[in-house]
């Protein structure tokens, strides 16, 4: 009997080194054969070069004036000379976001977990939410000045209200794809309604959380840099008002390019996190 | 004379539904006894996965009683383990993640020496670390049958285990079933539509008919056991797969859903 179960077992084998190969596709993209990842940095880094010295021989050549676009090689003299005078502002930036999103992430995800329970509670809340995501919330930015003042509170209640309905919706949209043989499952082996709640249904969703996080953040720090530029006399959106103000285009450029940055790492941040938590979706 | 491990008195169950109320389970009794292999058989929405929902404490009767012992189970029971139709591993955990999430749910730590001796004896040694879309559908219910074996439940539920399996690595799901229930003698009650592989496994073929689900007849299966894969062809195992194909086709008409294979 054993025997007859070990000679199928290589079958077995070899269906599980075939799909092993195909799940692992991507990865192997990434790791068979170290030189072609080299190869793609190599590319990568050339484009670069490419664009960024293409753009300062081309603006040089037409003898582009500076108030209109100013050379990298001008922008990034800007970025060193003027970092002492800019980084404060990076950090009352970072420091509204960080608040912001924290809070409107933290309501945002209670709200979906709580509210995908109850379709009933979900229709009436809905529109609501919908209604917080289609507004702009930089257009209440001078309200709420006039109620809390020039100090960051406005602005961080804004990111909260700009990031929390996008975190809101991307993490309902996970909850609500509940597997109710999974959640048999660990009912079968005796789980309470929280583990089922952190081991099924959190699980599960994260996916859709992650993308809510990113979705989020990126819109607090767009409503961030907006409400700097509405009003207040500190962050990277107020230098932002100033520097342009003054057509001083090298500095002003610069921030652009922080900006970018911090962008593009609350990118790679959530694409890690992704990669870590939740790759067994891909 | 034997004893009944589980006893299923008069169950029946209604399922309220927007357009209106659907009776699954019609005063359905059964005992069940202790170490036997025993196999459900019927067209498809006869019952067969409430009944066997409900003696897992899954889904709730609306009239009747289902005892494990002397006790009523009205909630998920230690003794009694669930294996599901696709395997129903978790995605994102891998194999030895998925197995010990039973322990986990109790704030156990896993009984690593036993799970270890239950991964040797499914072949499944060396993949711990695999995620459940890296194994074929054979390796995955393998992996969902160590998962219940490892906490040692004394009933073991199949609803369909290997339904969406292929025809091959069905017969040695088979032939594994039977050994681990040679072995360990647990009571199992095993849900197929296949008549064949009902005889196949089982002391006992339970027959249910449809709308609303009752049970219909009981064969013993008194074929000697290790059973080959092979003894599916014999002309006497033919006969009594007909004989049951035959029976349900007479008594009700409504056996579409069976296949004999
Ligand atoms: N949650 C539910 N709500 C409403 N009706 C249900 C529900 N679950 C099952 N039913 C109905 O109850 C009847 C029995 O269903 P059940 O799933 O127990 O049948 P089954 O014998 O397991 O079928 P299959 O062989 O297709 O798995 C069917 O008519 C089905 O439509
Ligand atoms: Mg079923």
């Amino acid at each position: 009997m054993d025997k007859a179960l070990g000679n199928k077992i290589p079958e077995f084998n070899k269906k599980q080194g075939e799909s092993g190969g195909s799940g692992l596709a991507g990865l192997s993209a990434f790791g068979s054969g170290d030189h072609r990842s080299k190869l793609e940095t190599i590319v990568i880094v050339l484009v670069a070069v490419v664009i960024i010295g293409g753009t300062e021989i081309l603006l040089r050549l037409f003898n582009v004036p500076q108030y209109i676009l100013p050379k990298p090689t001008q922008i990034v003299t800007a970025l060193f000379t003027e970092w002492h005078f800019l980084w404060p502002h990076v950090v009352v930036t970072l420091y509204e976001l960080l608040t912001g999103f924290f809070i409107g992430g933290s309501i945002g995800f209670i709200l979906a977990a709580v509210i995908t329970q109850f379709p009933f509670v979900e229709k009436v809340v809905t529109p609501y939410i919908l209604l917080l995501v289609t507004t702009p919330m930089l257009a209440l930015v001078p309200l709420l000045i006039l109620r809390f003042g020039f100090g960051s509170e406005p602005r961080i209640i804004a990111v909260a209200l700009a990031s929390g309905p996008m975190v809101m919706i991307n993490a309902a949209t996970g909850f609500r794809r509940v597997d109710l043989a999974k959640i048999a499952l660990a009912r079968s082996f005796g789980a309470s309604t929280l583990q089922i709640f952190t081991k099924i249904r959190i699980p599960m969703a994260m996916p859709m959380i992650i993308v809510g996080l990113m979705v989020g953040s990126i819109f607090g720090l767009l409503t961030a840099i907006g409400a700097e530029m509405v009003g207040g006399a500190e962050g990277l959106g107020n230098r932002l008002t100033y520097y342009s103000a003054l057509i001083r285009m090298p500095q002003f450029f610069a921030i652009i390019l922080m900006l970018a940055t911090i962008g593009i790492s609350i990118y790679i941040f959530f694409f890690w996190f992704g990669k870590k938590w939740a790759s067994w979706e891909a | 004379m034997t004893k009944i491990k589980m006893a299923i008195d008069s169950a029946t169950k209604f399922y309220e539904t927007r357009s209106g109320s659907v009776h699954a389970l019609d005063k359905v009794s059964l005992d069940v006894r202790e170490g036997e292999f025993l196999c459900i058989l019927g067209p498809s929405g006869c019952g067969k996965s409430t009944l066997l929902w409900s003696m897992a404490g899954l889904h709730s009767l609306s009239a009747g009683e289902i005892k494990l012992g002397s006790e009523t189970i009205n909630q998920p029971h230690p003794e009694i383990a669930m294996i599901f139709q696709d395997a129903n591993l978790l995605p994102w955990r891998n194999l030895s993640k998925n197995i010990a999430l039973p322990f986990e749910l109790k704030s156990k730590q896993p009984d690593q020496s036993r799970i270890n001796s239950l991964l040797e004896r499914v072949n499944l040694k060396g993949f711990e670390n695999k995620f459940p879309r890296e194994l074929s559908g054979g390796m995955q219910q393998r992996a969902s049958i160590v998962r219940s074996l490892a906490v040692d439940p004394s009933v073991l539920l199949m609803d369909e285990p290997f339904g969406a399996l292929d025809a091959f690595t069905r017969d040695e799901m088979n032939l594994l079933i039977q050994e681990i229930w040679m072995e360990t003698r647990k009571t199992i009650v095993f849900v197929t539509h296949s008549i064949s592989e009902a005889i196949f496994l089982a002391d006992r073929v339970v027959v249910m008919s449809a709308r609303p689900g009752r049970i219909a007849s009981i064969y013993d299966i008194d074929i000697p056991r290790p059973r080959p894969v092979d003894i599916q062809t014999r002309p006497d195992f033919i006969a009594r797969v007909l004989e049951i194909k035959g029976s349900i086709d007479h008594g009700r008409g409504a056996a579409a859903g069976l296949a004999i294979t």
